[in-house]
């Protein structure tokens, strides 16, 4: 069957072209932005496109005015491969460079903070550690955190290690994705299956603890689910032996090459005025120079107990922020041997009643441990009422959790700051004024996690 | 996890901070909280930046419209249907402060801090899209994480959540 000229564009018309480039005016509709306050601290604020889909559309239709003077909307994403995932960014080109951007996002979100409403809070980290799914055990330890604070409950030594442990350990496993991802966005293909390859077997240990590679549930408010399996403590110093070789071979690959560094310096700059004003938290921040880590900062679990160094860059580029990650994996697993110096013995999670379900074993001879154990995971436990907010460090920024309780074992309100969706906010400052190639290097250093992002 | 301070208990620096600002500070599981009447948003967000908070980090809402026990406020702030919250932190000593003001349901309007902190910006469209709270003065407050043209404000708590139902077999006869 032959398809005529007439049918194709009725075809063509019928499905509204994505990529489509549109023509937009100079003289876009433009809101302009209030004057005055602490504005002045971003002076690339110009550089944020603020255009909502029914104004772009608009633009689609508007008659051309002059060639040489026009600048062209170009639409990248949501599904693009160096979008991480869903992200999407309406791009204002003047013919390479981009004049203005805007993050489009909204396309993972499935009401997740709806739902933590309707959890109790212990299945409340079921919910949250869906969220950033390179990093899920920092969503459940903050909501764990907030929800102990509600409680004011202490949990014991042992848990708090555990806790550090797993949490260190899974962000050497967020910072190998990010250098695959980010090797993979740049054109160094190879550099994604190595970083895949030894997150695999970073994961393995984590599945060994807690039964999956990913959205682990393990730690929750009390503790943590299960004490660390016998041999976990050879399966720790096999990733800790594994991984600096390994390191030492990205370094070969990647820093020390030319054409890495020349793609990579200078390329998405951010000023410390900048970052601070935007609200950027995590290795974005650091890498303008700006010393700040939760951990270091104001140490939760036992932080204040460990040795390491905050790395901070220089020039606010990509190159730091990759810089920063390759050290912090080596920042993470110096923590880690000095955790397992120092991992106490005893409960891996509060023996109060109130919170934590009684041993297995003893539901088998007590009926009263039976029912506290079926009240417990069907009603959950009451929480004082109050409200909190707890902000840990995760690989990506400060991630926090602000928890309402109304005294029932529901939350009745559960937010969290996501460090994702804050850091994005730097991105149409990053990409003004560069090549379309250099706006990937952008997106990659600031690492989104779309799940985080949209929730 | 050592958390002494008991909610609503007078702690030494908060006739400092209820000085300064002129508003009542309270402390819940010992955050500092400061209850900023809606009038007065915008201006004490300039004054605690004057004072040198680094950073917003946090700006959400709180729908209080099905909260069962009574809300303690202190003396001189009536409780309103919403609340907007934004944390701050400040890096030289890494003290946080909350603000926290009061919404009423009939003008769910506030002043955007964008121009003091700019990095409240999407945050302020998530509470925008996710409540319905207008922010005065923000350059593009419009729908964040749900579609342009989707009516209603998901976290309200008016608002249903979302159920696919499920039809279950009779057994088998």
């Amino acid at each position: 069957m032959t398809i005529t000229p007439e049918a194709h564009d009725a075809l063509i018309d019928d499905v509204a072209p994505m990529d489509e480039p549109v023509v937009a005016s100079p003289t876009a509709t433009r809101v302009p932005d209030p004057e005055g306050g602490q504005l002045d601290r971003l002076p690339r604020r110009d550089a944020v496109l603020r255009m909502s889909e029914v104004q772009a559309a608009e633009q689609a239709d508007a008659p051309l005015i002059d060639e040489n003077q026009q600048t062209m909307l170009v639409n990248m994403g949501p599904s693009h491969p160096s979008t991480h995932g869903v992200l999407r960014l309406m791009l204002e080109m003047d013919g390479e460079t981009v004049v203005r951007s805007k993050p489009v996002i909204g396309y993972l979100h499935t009401g997740m903070e709806k739902t933590g409403e309707s959890l109790t809070f212990l299945q409340g980290c079921t919910n949250t550690t869906r969220m950033d799914y390179a990093a899920p055990l920092f969503n459940e330890l903050v909501f764990s955190l907030a929800t102990e604070k509600l409680l004011d409950v202490e949990i014991p030594a042992r848990a708090t290690w555990i806790r550090m442990l797993m949490c260190e350990v899974n962000r050497i496993a967020s910072h190998l994705l990010f250098m695959a991802t980010n090797g993979m966005d740049l054109g160094a293909v190879s550099m994604m299956i190595y970083g895949w390859r030894e997150r695999e077997q970073v994961l393995r240990f984590l599945e060994k603890v807690t039964g999956l590679r990913m959205n682990h549930n393990y730690i929750r408010p009390g503790g943590v689910a299960a004490d660390l399996p016998d041999g976990w403590r050879d399966d720790v110093l096999h990733i800790l032996e594994m991984l600096p070789p390994r390191l030492e071979e990205y370094d070969i690959l990647m820093t020390g090459q030319p054409i890495w560094r020349e793609r990579l310096q200078g390329v998405g700059t951010l000023s410390p005025e900048e970052a601070l004003a935007l609200s950027i938290t995590g290795p974005v921040l650091r890498s303008t120079g700006i010393a700040r880590d939760i951990r270091k900062d104001q140490p939760y679990l036992a932080y204040d107990e460990v040795d390491f160094d905050v790395l901070v860059g220089s020039y606010g580029d990509s190159f730091d922020c990759y810089a920063i990650r390759l050290n912090e994996i080596r920042e993470s697993i110096r923590i880690v041997h000095q955790i397992l110096d120092k991992m106490p013995k005893g409960d891996f999670r509060v023996q109060d009643t109130k919170v934590t379900p009684p041993p297995r074993a003893r539901i088998d001879e007590s009926m009263e441990a039976l029912i506290h154990h079926f009240k417990i995971f069907t009603e959950g436990f009451k929480v004082p009422e109050g409200e909190v907010y707890v902000a840990i460090e995760s690989p990506r920024g400060e991630l926090g959790c602000y928890l309402v309780s109304d005294g029932s074992p529901t939350p009745y309100r559960m937010h969290i700051r996501a460090p994702s969706l804050v850091n994005l906010q730097c991105l149409p400052h990053k990409m003004a004024n560069g090549l379309v190639a250099d706006a990937v290097a952008s997106i990659s250093s600031v690492d989104p996690i779309m799940g985080e992002v949209d929730r | 996890m050592t958390d002494t301070a008991e909610t609503e208990e007078t702690a030494p620096s908060e006739a400092a901070s209820e000085e300064r600002y002129g508003h009542p500070v309270t402390y819940s599981r010992g955050q500092q909280v400061i209850h900023v009447p809606r009038e007065q948003w915008r201006s004490t967000a300039e004054a605690l930046f004057a004072d040198n908070w680094t950073m917003l980090t946090d700006i959400t809402a709180v729908d209080f419209l099905s909260y069962g026990p009574a809300r303690k406020l202190p003396a001189g702030i009536a409780p309103e249907r919403f609340e907007v919250v934004a944390s701050l932190v400040r890096f030289d000593n890494g003290d946080r402060i909350r603000m926290r003001t009061q919404v009423p349901e009939s003008d769910p309007t506030v002043d955007s801090l964008y121009a003091i902190y700019p990095g409240s910006d999407y945050q302020e469209r998530e509470t925008y899209d996710m409540f319905g709270i207008t922010f005065e003065g923000h350059p593009d407050l419009s729908r964040i994480l749900m579609p342009e043209e989707w009516v209603g404000y998901p976290l309200r708590k008016d608002f249903a959540q979302g159920v696919i139902p499920v039809q279950f077999k009779g057994p088998q006869t």
